[in-house]
Formats: C-alpha cells, structure tokens, sequence
C-alpha cells in the first residue's frame, strides 16, 4: 500500500526482534539450588568445590552443576527436595564458616544476559517469603543528638570558664542563662563557633538573667533524619547479606518506613531477630563522688548522672556522657580473654571514638569506666483501644572496671555470656542500628501458595487472551485474525520491557497484563468500526482502509492518554503491589497503542497492498 | 458478523428523563449504603492478623470456627476461599483475645498465627499454614488517605485534559459520569460486604480508567460530528454519535469483560476481587457512556460553536483534515 512508509515496517521488525529477545529469558524456569558464601577469613575457593562435592556425595544427594561467581558457589540441582536436603547437609558442614543459602537460580542462557535480558523477578506472592514493613523511630536519635549538643555546651563554656547560671533542654532547644550579658556574648560566639547547626536566640529567663537559646531548625532536623535512614538502610542491608537471603529487597517507602523483602525465608522469628535487634553498648565513666545510697533512698539523682544496674541487680551511677559508642566501631569480633578464659567482644573505634577513649583514659588513670548493654524489644500496648507501638529498653551495665592504663582504638569488653558475645559482635560489625524500628506490617507467603499463584496467574493470562483472540476473529474475521497478531505481540512487548526495567512480577501485575489483553484489543475494534462504516459510506476498500485508520487515530490517542493519566494516578500509590499493577498497565497502554495501530497497519498493507479489491474481510 | 445492525437510530436521548433517574437512583442509594453500612474493609486497611490454612482433606467453615473458639480466638473471622480445603482466617486488632495476645507476645503477629495453626492442628492434623499477613492498624489508615488522595488527583488530571482537549462541558461530563460510575461500584462493595483491599481499590481506580476511556470514544464522535455537519441540533447530533459508536462500545466491552471473567474463573483468590469490582465497573460504565454522558452534554447546552477549532493564525492549516 502507497501510504505505509518503507521505514515503518523496519520499524516494526526491529520492535518484533526486540519483544522477542527480551521476553525469551521469561521462558526459563529459574532451578533449585543452594549459594555458599564466604568472607575474607574463609573465601570460597576451587578447594571449597571439591569440599562441596565430597559433602552431597556423603549425604547422596546429586547435584546439576556447581559453578564459582563473584565470590560465591552456585550448586543447582533438579528439584526442591534434593536442594534441600544438600542444603542440610551443606549448612550442617560450612555453616561455621560461610553463609549458606536456599537460592533460585536463574537458567536464562549465557549470550542472551550478555545483552542484558533477565527473566522478570518474582513477587513474594508468586515465590514466597516474608515481607516486613518497618517504621523508623527517629525521635529517640534526636534525643540523643541534643544531649549530646548540650553536653559539648556545657563542657566548652566551662572549658573557656564563662560563667553560665543553669543550662537545661527544652525540646529541640539548649536554653543557657547567663548573669551577665558579656557572658551571653561570649558564649554566643563560642556556641556558633563549635556547633553552627544550632540556629542561637537571644532570650530572657528567670530571676532576671539574659537566656540564649540554641535551636535545632527544620532544615538541620531534616537532614538528621534522612542520614538516619539511611545508616538503617544499610545496616539492614550488612545484616541481610548476613542471613545471606538471596535477592533481597530493601528499600526506603515514604519518609519514615522500610520495606525489607525476604523471597524463600519462612522462619520469620529468626529473620526478625537479626532485622530488628538494636542491641549497643555504650561506655560511661563511673560517678564515683555520687552517693548512691542517698540516691537510692530520695530518687534524686545529680543532672550529670544516671543511675543504672548492674547484671547482678547492683545499682552503679554514670555519668551520662558518652565516651564512644556501638555505632562510633569499624569492627567487632567475639574471642576469649587470654588470661580469665571469659567470653570477650573485641572492638575497634574509629579515629573521633579513639581519640576521646584516649584523652579520657588518659585522664582517669585509676578511676572506673562502665560498659553499658542496651537492648531494644519492641511490644505492642493498648492506648485508649489504639495500639500503640513502643519498645522496652533495657539497659544493664554488664562491666565496670578500674582503668589500668591508656587505650584508644583497640580494647576488649568482658563480661556478656558466649551467646551474648557473640551475637553482639554481629549486630555490631554489620552496624548499629541508628534509630530503632518497629514492624508495622509483617506477611509470610507460604512457597506453595507462590506456585499455586504462578500456575492459576499464567492459565487466567492464556485463557484471557485465547477468548479475546478467537472472540476478534471470529468477530472480524481477516482483520480480527491480524488483530490478534498484534495482541501476541502486544504481550510479548509488554514482558519485554517490564523484563527489561526488571519490574517485579506480582498477582495486580499479573491482573494488570490481562486487563490489558482485555482493553488492548479496543484500538482495534476502533479501526475494524471505522473501516466497516467507511464501506458502508461508499468508499473502496483501500479508502476505507485509510480513512479508517486515520479517524480512529484521534479517538485512540484521546482515550489513551486519559487511560494513561488514571495508571499515573496508581502510579503514586507508596505500597508494592499497586504500583506493580500501575507499571504494567501504563506499559501496556503504550505498547498497546503500537502494536494495535502500527503493527496490524503494516500487515494490513502488506495483505491488501497493491492488489486490486472489491471486498475487505471486516 | 455483525451484532448491531449498523444503521439503527435508537433515540436514547429520549430515555434520558427515565435514565438519569434511573443513574440518579443508583447513585444516591450507593452512598446511602456507603455511608450505613460501610465498606467492608479488608486487612490491608483496618489492620490486623490474617491466617491462611490448607486442609489436606475437605473440611468446613463452621468447624473451622469453632475449634478457633474453643481455642480461645472466638473473634475470628472464617471464611472459605472457594472450596472446602482453604480457609482465611481474619483476627482484627479490636478483638480482645488478639489485643492481649499481641500484648503478650510484644507484637510478634508471626507468634499469633503459629498459636492459631497450632489450635487448628490439635484438632485436624491435616491442616498446613499457607500464609500470614499482619498490617500495623496506622498503615492501613493511611492507605486509605492516599487511596482517596490518587482518585482525586486522576480525576482532576482527566478533567484538565479533556478541558484542553474538548471543552470545559466535556470536562465536567466526564466528571460527573467518573463519580457515578466509582460511587456506583463502591456501593456494590457496601451492599455486598465484600472485603474491600488494596488490590481492590488498585480495581476501583483502573474502572475509572475504564470508564473514561469509553467516555473519550463517544465525546471524540460529538465533537467530530458537530464539526462536519452543516446544521447540527445538538440533540439529534448526539444521539447520532451514542448510534455511531454504539458497536464499538458494547465489543469493547465484551472483549474486556471475556478477559476479566477469565481471570475471575480462574486466577484464584488473590484476584477475585479485582475481577468482579472490573466487571461491575465495565457494566456500569458502558451504561453510563451510553445513557448519561450524552443527556449531560445537552443539558449543560453543549453546541457547535464551542467545537469549531480556533482558526485565526493560520485558516488554511485548520481547514485541513
């Protein structure tokens, strides 16, 4: 036909290969297979093969493949019964030393992920696993952040010894009063000097003294809170790769929530354990001017102390000031202590840490310094029939010795059980935590349930589209048949690019792909409308083809693009699944729009093109 | 094949006092139900603890509860997922024995559910966990918030385009029309008391995705309409369009709604809801294409001089087809 131009069908040629490449690596079923993984003490080597090999053969148990990448073995097998097995026995023999996983792993061939086609990932719902929902807790990180603000206010007035008459906090203020106004000018200048985040105001206070407040602003609180969701962010990440949980997801949802996104995990009280322990230590200097009977007696307590316990029940005063904490340490490990056989945590500060560890030992030669253990355990209480999430601390000084000599950056603490020891020295290497979390939303998706999905969404996407398909041609008879060419290729497409942007495939999504089939299909009827009102009008068969096309052109792209306007709208939605739904369908629109009016164009011309006709077959 | 004889010249424009009382009707007793009885809302928006279990021989709902009962979640709300192996099992965070077990379990949901599987396993050894959810109660309001939030924002975008790309009446048609057809469906979800969850509110907001898309076919003929005939009677031009693309519409809709039952039939319960809330929205709206949209348009006095496009910088442009 003269008016489909030559570039056109190249067009759709190219378009064609492409949806089929892309879509191809979806027709590989991903395989069973168990992922070990080392770490710098134990890498995984060709050795560790061989290990491997002789460990499945004790347990007989046979295995596909074994193969070495990135760092980590890939032993695949036929099913999920022989996978886990080898898993048992595979943990039971390297779980000291690497991490063990369950794993799928992707068969797509070699040459086809060189130009980047990937299977589409699987959502929970379709493969199972557990989904955590995590609220950051900021506030208890400001808290923390402004007493230290008014600790470094308070020691550097008295440091450069102005004369201030109280100090107290005030929410997300330091309010200082001074006596006298060269006092207040002093300090103001030292304040904006060492700590230029507080926004400071001249105020007036009690008995006739001249205040300065020192503010956090918004922007600074701001910028607080994201570095805090951060550090959550990839602290989470350090401790999945701990639990060494194949393709996890991760991901910042809204300001203040995490997702965290197990495939193939069941065990949600272990998972939990790691996601959400926050358990630190801190270590204070000892108060020991402080009466501690007469403290336990009146509850008064002096504003610079804190009276805590020891495991034992013993009450002990601190100092609130920290000197270095679990989140100021590049690295932990569990030992023993050399000379009392006790279980140790070694620890190493970095430089900041180090520095005031030194200048304070230093200092304190003979004096006692505390380490304290805060654990983190959150519950749920009832509020006025509301549930209200908090989280109980516990804090207990599990050590508390006179410092012998001066250390900085590499030290010991003594005094937790092995255990205790032990999982602290995790939760501390892989990062504190920098705000606690709660877990505000918690789903398990049974691994049965993901393939009953997976079979029951595949069968409603063939059986959509074989209705739609036969319903078109029997309806329009030639130009249904090449509308369904085009509803083919409109599905290929739209696996092909979700594949390629490697959008998560869920049930919505799946639900998505058939209402797409469904509504895919009006461009067409539009155009089979048109051309058979054309006919009837009067005009040739060509004209009408043209004519058609062209009238029904408009209608498709108005109707479209307000289609598309509604899939943006869900588009916004925060939660998963939704925008999973969303995704699909605004791809769908536009695929659709292509293969509905480009592609059965071009094959309409190549059918009708240059032959003389007295009938259309509409 | 043909279904409808092409040249048929039903006057629908002369039903519209019986159907725009009739859309009316429909219209004020969905909220009415809406607002008594209210939507069932799933766990996704109220929050909660939600079990599903397997049997491997059949068993019923009743016994289900009441084993639950004697275990002492008398609360929980059984219902089959089709068949007489699959059951929900909803545990809402109102319901005391819950409340004091998340109290007692510091929140642990994945502690409640293994206590429920447990009860349901002493009695029916048979019975298997297929999965759990848990939804803290503040996340589901909020769902609800943005689930209100993104249907405004869609209707607002709609109305802007069609504004631009039509006229201000057809913006406000098609406003009308959207409100009735997601108030419509909604009042299906209140008289039926079906569970109302995320991915039923992603249905609700793909129906006005729908429906608007059937609208834009049926304006797009008005306006092509108004603009090729010489003496155009609003009335007997937009009856005459509603004729036009009357095929189109009723096929459209009977391909989409093909597709739609398939995955009713067949893509199990996770999709049921989205399915049926489709079908009803497709009804609804290609009734409302038909019948209300167009007796709107008249009535707000929609005419051919507000179609003409605007040809003052280049006539011989616009004149062109």
């Amino acid at each position: 036909m003269i008016d489909f131009p030559r570039w056109k069908y190249w067009l759709v040629l190219a378009v064609l290969l492409f949806g089929i490449l892309y879509a191809l690596p979806n027709a590989f079923r991903p395989q069973a297979a168990v992922q070990i993984q080392g770490s710098s003490t134990h890498p995984v080597t060709s050795a560790l093969t061989q290990r491997v090999g002789t460990i499945l053969q004790k347990a007989d148990v046979r295995s596909v493949d074994t193969t070495l990448q990135d760092d980590r073995l890939l032993v695949r097998f036929t099913n999920t019964n022989t996978q886990l097995k080898a898993y048992t026995a595979l943990r039971d023999a390297l779980g000291e030393d690497y991490v063990v996983a369950v794993n799928l792993a992707s068969s797509v061939p070699h040459w086809l992920r060189a130009i980047g086609a990937n299977a589409m990932p699987l959502g929970l719902d379709l493969q199972g696993g557990v989904h955590f929902l995590m609220q950051v807790d900021a506030h208890a990180v400001l808290d923390q952040q402004m007493q230290r603000y008014m600790d470094d206010v308070r020691d550097s007035l008295r440091a450069k010894k102005i004369d201030y008459d109280r100090i107290v906090r005030r929410g997300n203020s330091i309010h200082v009063e001074f006596k006298t106004a060269a006092a207040r000018e002093a300090g103001r200048a030292l304040i904006a000097r060492n700590d230029s985040a507080l926004t400071l105001v001249n105020g007036t206070g009690g008995d006739g003294n001249l205040a300065l407040d020192a503010t956090l602003g918004p922007a600074e609180l701001d910028k607080i809170e994201t570095s805090i969701i951060h550090q959550n962010l990839s602290t989470l990440r350090n401790r999945v790769n701990a639990l060494g949980v194949s393709e996890p997801v991760i991901q910042q949802q809204g300001a203040t929530r995490i997702v965290v996104e197990l495939p193939g995990v069941q065990d949600t009280a272990e998972a939990k354990k790691i996601l959400g322990a926050t358990a630190t230590i801190e270590y204070h200097a000892v108060d020991q001017s402080a009466d501690t009977p007469q403290i336990l007696k009146t509850g008064i307590v002096p504003p610079e102390d804190k009276l805590y316990y020891t495991r034992d029940g013993r009450p002990i005063v601190l100092k609130k000031k920290i000197i270095a904490s679990g989140d100021e340490m590049i690295d932990a490990s569990a030992g023993f202590d050399q000379q009392s056989g006790q279980p140790t945590v070694n620890v190493e500060l970095d430089s900041a840490a180090a520095a005031r560890m030194f200048d304070f030992t230093s200092k304190n030669i003979g004096k006692q310094m505390a380490v304290l253990y805060i654990e983190r355990i959150p519950e749920v209480k009832k509020v006025n029939g509301k549930d209200v999430h908090t989280a109980k601390t516990k804090e207990e000084v599990i050590n508390h010795a006179v410092i012998q000599g001066v250390f900085s950056k590499n030290f010991q603490t003594t005094g937790l059980t092995q255990s205790e020891a032990q999982s602290l020295s995790l939760l501390l290497k892989s990062g504190s935590l920098a705000a606690p979390m709660n877990i505000v939303e918690e789903r398990v998706i049974g691994p049965s349930l993901g393939q009953q999905n997976i079979e029951k969404g595949l069968l409603s996407v063939l059986l959509g589209l074989g209705l739609v398909l036969v319903a078109a041609a029997i309806y329009y008879k030639l130009f249904g048949l090449v509308a369904d060419i085009a509803l083919v290729l409109n599905l290929v497409l739209l696996v092909a690019v979700l594949s390629l942007f490697q959008a998560t495939l869920t049930m919505p999504g799946i639900a998505g792909i058939v209402l797409t089939l469904g509504m895919a299909i009006d461009a067409n009827v539009l155009i089979c409308e048109r051309v058979r009102e054309e006919l009837r009008n009067g005009s040739t068969p060509l004209a009408a083809i043209r004519a058609g096309y062209e009238k029904a052109w408009a209608t498709i792209l108005d109707a479209n693009v307000t289609h598309l306007l509604a899939a943006f709208g869900l588009m916004t939605f925060g939660s998963g699944s939704i925008r999973g739904f969303a995704i699909t369908l605004a791809v769908g629109i536009l695929t659709s729009m292509f293969t509905s009016v480009t592609v059965t164009h071009a094959i309409t011309a190549l059918i009708h093109g240059g032959r003389k006709l007295k009938t259309l077959s509409v | 094949m043909e279904i409808f004889n092409p040249n048929s010249n039903i006057h629908f424009l002369n039903l519209r006092r019986f159907s725009i009382t009739v859309a009316l009707l429909l219209f004020v007793g969905s909220i009415v139900l809406i607002a008594t009885r209210g939507l069932n809302y799933g766990l996704d928006f109220t929050g909660g603890v939600l079990v599903e279990v397997s049997y491997a021989q059949p068993m019923d709902a009743t016994t289900v509860r009441d084993t639950l009962e004697k275990g002492g979640y008398g609360s929980a709300l059984v219902q089959s997922l089709g068949g007489t192996r699959e059951f929900s099992i909803r545990l809402q965070p109102r319901g005391a024995a819950v409340a004091t077990a998340l109290d007692k379990q510091q929140g642990a949901a994945d502690q409640v559910a293994a206590q429920v599987i447990r009860v349901l396993k002493a009695a029916r050894p048979d019975a298997t966990l297929k999965r759990t959810d848990f939804v803290g109660p503040q996340v589901g309001s909020e769902l609800r918030n943005d689930g209100v939030v993104a249907v405004i924002f869609v209707i607002i975008g709609i109305m802007i385009y069609l504004w631009a790309r039509f006229e201000k009446r057809f913006a406000v048609a098609a406003l009308i029309t959207e409100l009735h057809d997601t108030i419509v469906t909604l009042g299906f979800y209140a008289l039926t008391q079906r569970d109302f969850d995320l991915t039923v509110l992603a249905s609700v907001l793909a129906v006005v995705g729908y429906s608007i898309n059937d609208k834009v076919v049926v304006f797009d003929r008005v306006r092509e309409l108004f603009r090729s005939s010489r003496r155009a009677e609003p009335e007997e031009v937009l009856n005459r369009a509603i004729n036009s693309t009357l095929s189109r519409t009723i096929i459209t809709s009977l391909f989409t709604g093909i597709a739609m039952a398939a995955l009713f039939f067949f893509g199990g319960p996770a999709v049921h809801g989205f399915a049926i809330t489709m079908l009803i929205g497709i009804v609804v709206g290609t009734l409302s294409s038909i019948f209300i949209a167009s007796p709107l348009l008249l009535w707000m006095g929609v005419s051919k001089k507000d179609l003409m496009p605007v040809t003052k910088e280049n006539p011989e442009l616009a004149r062109r087809p």
